[in-house]
């Protein structure tokens, strides 16, 4: 527990000590505080501008989240897919390394003009950079059972579905969880890029992509601040969303999420 | 005429092979010209050096893989059709870390849709009879290498087997843990009667456990002595110390030696 503590604190005075030299450099350097705001301007827009932060950061974690749990259930049913055969998986895998390699930021045009602007496109470009990690990493664990634990079964006569019930999918779960940690942080990036192309569509706020884009063609540099300090928030309150839930389901047996619980 | 009037007599034995030999692929064979008939309620061991397909004898008779020519029957039946009959011990426990021990035990029985108040009943008695009831609840992580090798041992049992196929399952346990393992798989077989085909390394385990010991010899694996072991049973600690077993295990260790020199 000592040790947490120092921890915290070392990670504290480190943080205390950038923003002095965060302030003390627009003092210095004579910067115009929409080049640099200070941390205090910045702390001020957040204060100042709250209701509309808060609802920008709901929108694009309605966004980032609807994408990442539909590239979850897609991604394991393909996955599901891909575990039937070699075959199957030498068909389709290079679409999956495709899926990964375009980048995002130029198909996310793409999909705005087939579907629309609005929530639904958003959404679709965070599911499709979410998806790629969530197939690769169940794929490998539906395939990577032990030989012997699929001789026990068979021994038993248990089906092709018993196997997968009981023992691909179980020994699979951990694999899934290191994609969903993977994919947990881009569908936040996901769903920034996708409003940047996607303008506001609600009426009144947008979302963090929309809001930065505006926040820096007016010059409101303190609130572009205060946005990308919220898009970090979210993509820190996914990342341990997730983490939560990996201990949550694995602490009994795995040793990935051992290493959280105090032993 | 007399030949059938024998087969109708002499009882069905446990497994047979006859001329079985095994090649995969192209490869230079893995097995050749075995013959080995196994009696009910015996325990033979099959020892020799590695590459003189001992494993893949187990493999044969379980139906996990074919035969290339010869004939196999376990109780009668091909090895597939007698599966219900048979119980496999890997080299490795083998659990499922995501279920407690006594999921695992129960195991056999769910995959052959046993109900579960059957299945507890069973899991429970099988626990009790291993001495496993304190960790009932636990995880496989949580247990020593010897634990989770006495679950795998609860798990085949569970099936109420009349064969067990044991794969050198106490090879990776220190000598105490395996010495004390060993007396209780054969207090186990007294109480229930299975027959077993044990592979093993260790010329000291073999004489303990068996009744009869086959000594491979390798490349291409083939039968090159049977041993019929008299040890009195029950087999205690004390047997280990008696001069019987002792020239038990250097007869063994022998024509182990023979074996490997040729």
């Amino acid at each position: 527990m000592k040790k947490y503590a120092v921890t915290l604190l070392n990670a504290l005075a480190v943080f205390v000590g950038l923003l002095l030299v965060w302030q003390g450099l627009g003092v210095v350097l004579h910067l115009p505080p929409y080049m640099l705001p200070s941390p205090l301007a910045v702390g001020r827009a957040v204060v100042a501008r709250f209701p509309s932060l808060v609802a920008s950061l709901a929108i694009t974690s309605e966004e980032a989240a609807g994408g990442l749990v539909a590239s979850i259930v897609i991604g394991v049913l393909i996955a599901l897919l891909f575990a039937q055969s070699r075959w199957i998986r030498r068909m389709l895998y290079p679409y999956t390394i495709l899926l990964q390699t375009v980048p995002i930021v130029a198909v996310a045009p793409l999909i705005l003009m087939w579907v629309g602007p609005g929530t639904l496109s958003v959404t679709l470009v965070a599911f499709i950079i979410c998806l790629a990690p969530i197939i690769a990493n169940t794929t490998q664990g539906l395939i990577s059972v032990e030989p012997n634990l699929i001789h026990l079964f068979l021994m038993h006569n248990a089906s092709r579905l018993q196997i997968l019930t009981r023992l691909r999918l179980p020994h699979a779960v951990p694999s899934l969880f290191v994609g969903i940690r993977i994919a947990a942080g881009i569908s936040v990036i996901g769903a920034i890029t996708g409003e940047l192309f996607a303008g506001s569509s609600r009426v009144g706020e947008g979302g963090l992509g929309y809001s930065i884009l505006y926040a820096s063609a007016q010059l409101q540099t303190d609130y572009l601040f205060a946005l990308v300090l919220a898009a970090t928030v979210l993509g820190f309150a996914f990342f341990f969303l997730v983490m939560f839930l990996e201990w949550y389901f694995l602490h009994n047996w795995h040793e990935s999420a051992r290493t959280m619980t105090d032993e | 005429m007399g030949g059938d009037l024998m087969s109708a007599q002499a009882p069905t034995p446990m497994v047979s092979l006859a001329g079985v030999c095994k090649a995969y692929g192209s490869n230079p064979p893995v097995l050749q010209q075995i013959d080995l008939t196994i009696a009910k309620g015996e325990f033979v061991s099959l020892i020799g050096p590695s590459g003189c397909g001992k494993s893949t004898v187990l493999k044969l008779i379980s139906g996990l893989t074919h035969t290339t020519s010869g004939t196999l029957q376990v109780d009668g039946m091909t090895p597939v059709n007698a599966r219900e009959t048979i119980s496999y011990i890997f080299q490795d426990a083998t659990l499922l870390p995501w279920r407690t021990v006594t999921s695992n035990v129960g195991l056999g029985l769910e995959l052959e849709r046993l109900s579960r108040e059957a299945r507890q009943k069973k899991v429970h008695t099988l626990l009790e009879l291993v001495g496993l009831t304190h960790v009932a609840r636990a995880y496989p992580r949580q247990l020593s290498g010897g634990m989770k090798m006495r679950v795998s041992v609860a798990r085949a049992l569970a099936t109420t087997p009349r064969l067990l196929l044991m794969d050198e399952p106490f090879g990776a346990l220190d000598e105490m843990t395996r010495d004390r393992l060993n007396e209780e798989l054969l207090r186990l077989r007294a109480e229930q009667n299975w027959t077993a085909v044990f592979v093993t390394h260790s010329v000291a385990e073999a004489v303990f456990l068996s009744t009869r010991i086959v000594v491979l010899a390798p490349s291409p694996g083939r039968i090159a002595q049977e041993i019929t072991i008299d040890l009195p049973f029950p087999r205690t600690a004390v047997t280990r110390e008696s001069t019987q077993f002792e020239s038990y295990v250097t007869h063994v260790s022998r024509a182990l030696r023979g074996v490997h020199s040729a």
